[in-house]
């Protein structure tokens, strides 16, 4: 059985129809990101300099961003000093083609993983399928995504559309086939659902040889590798095997162990409304006697690059993957992840898609930059300032100049003529007009009821207005800016 | 002070009703306000939609009629907020430097409606009556992007014989977005659901805002649902006056 994939994923608009049907799926999400909601406004709420925390996240990141060349050869020359070995891997290929190689070196059919976005985007679990190494996913909320073949819906808690009762379920039903099972009278209590899954697990962290991970920072002047994690499945995957590899995106770099201070606050804050993160690991290259002796990280570009060489989008790369913009987010709280089509799903995923895509490549990428509403919740909560929704009409704009050179659609054709008509009041006071007539014919006390194609995308759910027999302009020129009105007895008064 | 009213495209067309209680509204506190007949359209829905090379033409209108104004007010929290945020980026996008200077001294200049009413004019109580249970619909621009913050609130509870009460998660997108109601009409509309839904268990009559955009998105799936509630814009509660006063 091949890892659930998002390849061929419909756009957005067909996903989500499909997900806001979904009512089980609903009620766990409106429960879950309602909880986080209120968690983190709590925590944010009592931090007095929450906003200088803010400015300094970005400006830290910024300055990582506009210096990324000489902060990777900071990165890679501390590592190797501290008998780590890099790896610079250009595209998902070329990193897991460097996890496998490790894998076959010390010759094991299996691998156990620590939480990570990263490895999800370049599908590792699937390349190391294909060449017969098993990975097993050591967080909860992972482990309920592998077990159910199922696909990840949140950054933070992947599994955020299942509840406790789908859980037991899936632990029953899939356990017993990769591993120790859970027992017959598991109940869908939190604690023995965790029970159960830490029996699972303890097996293959003793038996691991080797463990991939991510990393949340790289400390730049150290060689640090962080992972900030909440169920110490992470560090129990950093500490027991032999062999430790770790993918990191070339954007996670802080230039020194003191900038952590700043993002260990807004990253737990930010994602699990926690005012600090149970488990915090940290290590420098290989510690002799102590933990893995064999350290691997693999810089990883993936799309990164040009990225950064976007003025507009390159802010998106100073994500610290928390997961607040999800969260508050209402088409994301309606949708879920899935909808997304990607592992980065949510506002963030809606501009971090498509520029380490490519815009243009298919409809489904293309689709993402219009999954919101623009409503700006996304920026009021994010960490380190990504202006989210500059991002989402700047990328609309690419995906609309991509298509200029085909046919137009109605679209396009819509705006053109729309373009035309605001760029001159005469012609706009003409549309008035013959809107003024349509009104009288289709309209009912003020409203239009169920129109045919394409209007039907207004009319199926609400009624719309019929347009009135005046304009504001032609009320405007018939009673002198409402002079001959008052004179008249009337006041312009109209009914809605 | 020269005063501009700009009606913005879909009041002009669609709610004219909104843009009179502008006019009566402001004759009333002695502000002679003109209607600059060049105006259209502020571009949100192209800069919004992807469409920047269209929205060119549009900006320039906008430059042309208001230019010789000291001060501009709009019934429109959201085609204020792309005038302040969206219409210098058009500007350098057209590469036109001229345009971009004149868009950088007007722009300031424009104000929605309760933002010209407390800051310019420094009036809360503008005289208003109406006898009627009330909720407001803050909208997400005029919140977030132009920070109108309790604007809106401050003017309707110093209107006579009106019960002002809150909006359960009021702060939540209508899911009216522009264009996205017609690119994800799903979405919009279960967003729009659950707002209506919130309107509904405050018992409110009348459903205020500061964009008829946002309304008429609620107000549509109000009067679907036959709720008897009105959609009514911010202004024309406040150009509400008791009979014959």
């Amino acid at each position: 059985m091949s890892p659930a994939t998002f390849l061929g994923m419909p756009p957005f608009p067909v996903a989500a129809r499909e997900a806001l049907a979904n009512s089980q799926q609903r009620g766990n999400l409106r429960n879950a990101t309602h909880t986080i909601r209120a968690k983190r406004a709590g925590v944010v709420g009592e931090v007095d300099d929450w906003e200088q925390l803010r400015r300094a996240g970005a400006a830290i990141k910024d300055d990582v961003l506009g210096n990324l060349d000489g902060y990777l050869e900071q990165l890679d020359a501390s590592l190797t000093l501290a008998g780590a070995t890099v790896h610079w891997a250009r595209d998902a290929g070329e990193a897991n083609r460097i996890v496998i190689d490790i894998a076959r070196r010390h010759h094991v059919d299996e691998v156990v993983k620590v939480k990570s976005m990263v490895t999800g985007e370049i599908e590792l679990n699937a390349a190391l399928e294909a060449a017969g190494i098993s990975a097993w996913e050591t967080d909860l909320a992972e482990l309920i995504v592998q077990l159910g073949d199922d696909l990840p819906s949140h950054i933070l808690v992947p599994a955020i559309h299942r509840n406790r009762s789908e859980v037991r379920e899936i632990f029953l039903r899939e356990m017993g086939k990769v591993g120790k099972p859970a027992d017959a009278d598991l109940t869908d209590d939190p604690a023995d659902l965790a029970g159960a899954a830490r029996r699972h697990l303890r097996e293959k962290f003793l038996r691991a040889k080797v463990a991939v991970s991510g990393a949340n920072f790289a400390v730049a002047d150290t060689g640090t590798l962080v992972v900030v994690e909440s169920e110490g499945n992470g560090r129990m995957c950093l500490t027991l095997p032999e062999v430790l590899v770790s993918i990191v995106g070339i954007e996670k770099i802080v230039p020194t162990w003191t900038d952590l201070e700043v993002f260990l606050q807004l990253l737990p804050r930010s994602s699990t409304g926690e005012r600090m993160n149970p488990y915090t690991s940290t290590w420098t290259g290989v510690t002799p006697g102590d933990g893995p002796q064999e350290v691997h990280v693999v810089l990883l570009d993936n799309g990164r690059t040009s990225v950064l060489a976007d003025e507009v989008g390159r802010q998106a790369l100073r994500c610290i993957r928390c997961s607040a913009c999800l969260n508050v987010c209402p088409v994301y709280e309606r949708t879920g992840g899935r909808a997304y089509g990607s592992v980065y799903p949510g506002p963030i995923g809606a501009i971090l898609t498509p520029m380490l895509r490519g815009i243009g490549t298919d409809e489904a990428t293309d689709s993402l930059p219009y999954a919101s509403s623009l409503c700006g919740a996304c920026f009021e909560a994010c960490p380190v300032l990504i202006d989210i929704p500059e991002v989402l009409v700047h990328l609309r704009e690419k995906v609309v100049d991509a298509h200029r050179s085909r046919m137009p659609g109605t679209v396009a054709m819509a705006m053109t003529g729309a373009s035309w008509l605001l760029t001159n009041a005469r012609r706009l006071a003409a549309l008035q007009t013959v809107a003024g007539v349509s009104g009288r014919v289709l309209g009912r006390g003020g409203r239009i009821g169920r129109m045919p194609a394409p209007l039907n995308r207004w009319t199926d759910a609400r009624d719309a207005p019929a347009p009135p027999r005046e304009s504001f302009r032609g009320w405007w020129a018939r009673t002198d800016g409402g002079r001959g009105d008052r004179r008249a007895g009337h006041d312009g008064r109209e009914e809605r | 002070m020269k005063v501009a009213v700009f009606v913005t495209c879909l009041n002009d067309t669609m709610f004219p009703g909104t843009g009179t209680a502008v006019v009566r509204l402001l004759h009333r506190l002695g502000v002679d306000v003109e209607f600059p007949t060049g105006q259209t359209c502020c571009g949100q829905m192209h800069v919004n939609t992807g469409y920047v090379a269209e929205a060119v033409p549009i900006v320039r209108t906008f430059v042309d009629a208001f230019a010789g104004y000291d001060a501009v007010v709009a019934p429109s929290g959201s085609c204020v907020a792309s005038v302040r945020h969206q219409h210098q980026l058009v500007a350098r996008r057209s590469g036109d430097t001229r345009l971009a200077r004149e868009v950088a001294t007007l722009s300031p200049r424009v104000y929605e409606l309760s933002e010209f009413l407390v800051d310019v004019l420094g009036v809360v109580d503008v005289g208003a009556y109406f006898p009627h249970r009330v909720t407001l619909h803050p909208t997400c621009h005029s919140r977030r992007l132009l920070g109108v913050g309790d604007r809106p609130e401050q003017l309707l509870r110093a209107v006579r014989g009106l019960t002002l009460v809150d909006l359960p998660e009021a702060e939540e997108c209508c899911g009216f977005g522009g264009t996205f109601a017609l690119k994800n009409p799903d979405v919009s509309v279960a967003m729009g659901s659950d707002k209506a839904r919130h309107v509904r268990e405050t018992g409110a009559e009348v459903l205020v805002a500061g964009d008829n955009s946002c309304l008429m998105h609620i107000g549509g799936l109000l009067t679907r649902e036959r709720a008897g509630i009105r959609a009514m814009h911010l202004a024309e509660v406040l150009a509400s006056t008791e009979p014959g006063a």
